[in-house]
């Protein structure tokens, strides 16, 4: 009944808007909150920093939530393709980190991912790295369940 | 407003009409749930707070007790109320010709106005920018009146806000809960970013420290009121867009 390319699309808008708001949820709630690396408000100065901010956070929120509704739809109508919503979450996920490694931490430079450590560089090289791996996993996941369902 | 037995007393008074008014709505309607009247007492009491007991009673001097208010009354005591469906119980325990007078006053075009998502959301986020960020903040514990005052608009903009995002009693003129959520995402950013500022900006006659921790409290509990906001606005488009249902303007939002 439904449409392929709809419920193809679902698959992956769901995914993304999860992995998304996961990403923002585990940066906030381990980095912020229990390491204490860096916190939520590091610049005085910038007011950019603080109303991106603002909102980021606000849309993550809405994300997570309605990300996993929009999975229980998929499931309500028997379309999810777990493979490729996986693939799109892992794809969500890494988008997030980059974003935050890139431009949160080095243009908008609101905060760094921690302060008070020499090598710097180390950790933005694992941070965003991390983030490559997670898009690329997405990107392989996706296109596989794409061939899977035409095999 | 120190007096306590006042607010207590008002806070009786307000779930003695809510009992009397679905004895009234049961004579004529079908049953009305009891869980409404549970959350619309959970409500009264939760809004209470900010006038008596022990965080009304430290609201005065400190920032943090005052936030503590703030969300009971703001967010959290609206949102109960609103669960409990007192303008549709009123409507029907109202007589025929109450109910039609009623009917009309919701229906006119302030009261559309009023119910516009981007309208509430004005009325409440700008409300807390022009407490905190004017010396209203300090006038409010100076002037009792003033104070009063605050705190009915705290409870009215939190009220309208909640009721232009879930639609729970009948709003006449209803926007799509894609609309709707996107100028959520501008309220809960708005409330975000006040709440940042306020960190390192402390209204007047607030102590650095206290600003902190009145801030953070402002900031986590927001949130956790405006999850729930969040997960009834997503859990009435499930609803509303169950297959096979059709989509019509005023199921939909229902």
């Amino acid at each position: 009944m439904e449409d392929r390319t709809v419920s193809n699309g679902r698959n992956i808008f769901s995914g993304i808007l999860f992995g998304f708001g996961l990403a923002a949820f585990v940066d906030e709630a381990v980095f912020h909150q229990l390491l204490h690396w860096h916190h939520f408000y590091d610049l005085s100065t910038s007011e950019w920093g603080l109303i991106s901010d603002g909102f980021f956070h606000a849309f993550s929120w809405f994300a997570t939530v309605g990300g996993l509704f929009l999975l229980a739809d998929l499931r309500r109508r028997k379309s999810m393709v777990p493979i490729r919503w996986w693939g799109a979450v892992l794809l969500g996920g890494g988008f997030f980190q980059l974003y935050d490694g890139i431009i949160q931490h080095k243009l908008l430079r609101i905060h760094q991912i921690r302060y008070g450590v020499e090598n710097l560089l180390y950790y933005d090289l694992v941070w965003n790295g991390i983030a490559i791996i997670l898009l690329a996993a997405g990107i392989i996941l996706i296109c596989r369940s794409g061939r899977g369902r035409h095999a | 407003m120190h007096n306590d037995a006042f607010f207590i007393s008002l806070a009786f008074l307000a779930i003695l009409i809510y009992l009397a008014a679905m004895r009234s709505a049961v004579k004529r309607f079908k049953s009305w749930p009891i869980r409404r009247l549970l959350l619309f007492a959970g409500g009264v009491a939760t809004g209470v707070q900010a006038f008596a007991g022990p965080i009304g009673m430290h609201a005065h001097h400190s920032f943090v007790f005052h936030m503590a208010g703030h969300l009971l009354l703001g967010m959290l005591a609206p949102l109960l109320v609103i669960l409990s469906r007192p303008i549709t119980l009123l409507l029907r325990a109202l007589p025929q010709k109450g109910a039609r007078s009623v009917m009309r006053l919701f229906r006119s075009g302030y009261a559309r106005f009023l119910v516009h998502p981007v309208t509430a959301a004005v009325l409440n986020i700008g409300g807390l920018w022009l407490l905190y960020t004017t010396p209203l903040y300090h006038h409010m514990h100076q002037v009792s009146w003033v104070s009063l005052l605050v705190h009915f608009h705290v409870f009215a903009a939190g009220y309208l806000f909640t009721l232009a995002m879930l639609y729970t009693e009948p709003v006449s003129y209803r926007k799509s809960h894609v609309y709707r959520m996107v100028v959520f995402i501008f309220a809960l950013a708005g409330h975000g970013i006040l709440s940042k500022y306020l960190y390192a900006n402390p209204p007047s006659a607030v102590g650095a420290a206290e600003a902190q921790s009145g801030a953070m409290l402002m900031y986590y509990g927001g949130d956790f009121v405006d999850l729930m906001l969040i997960i009834l606005l997503c859990w009435q488009w499930y609803r509303a867009t169950a297959p096979g249902r059709p989509l019509s303007g005023k199921e939909a939002a229902e």
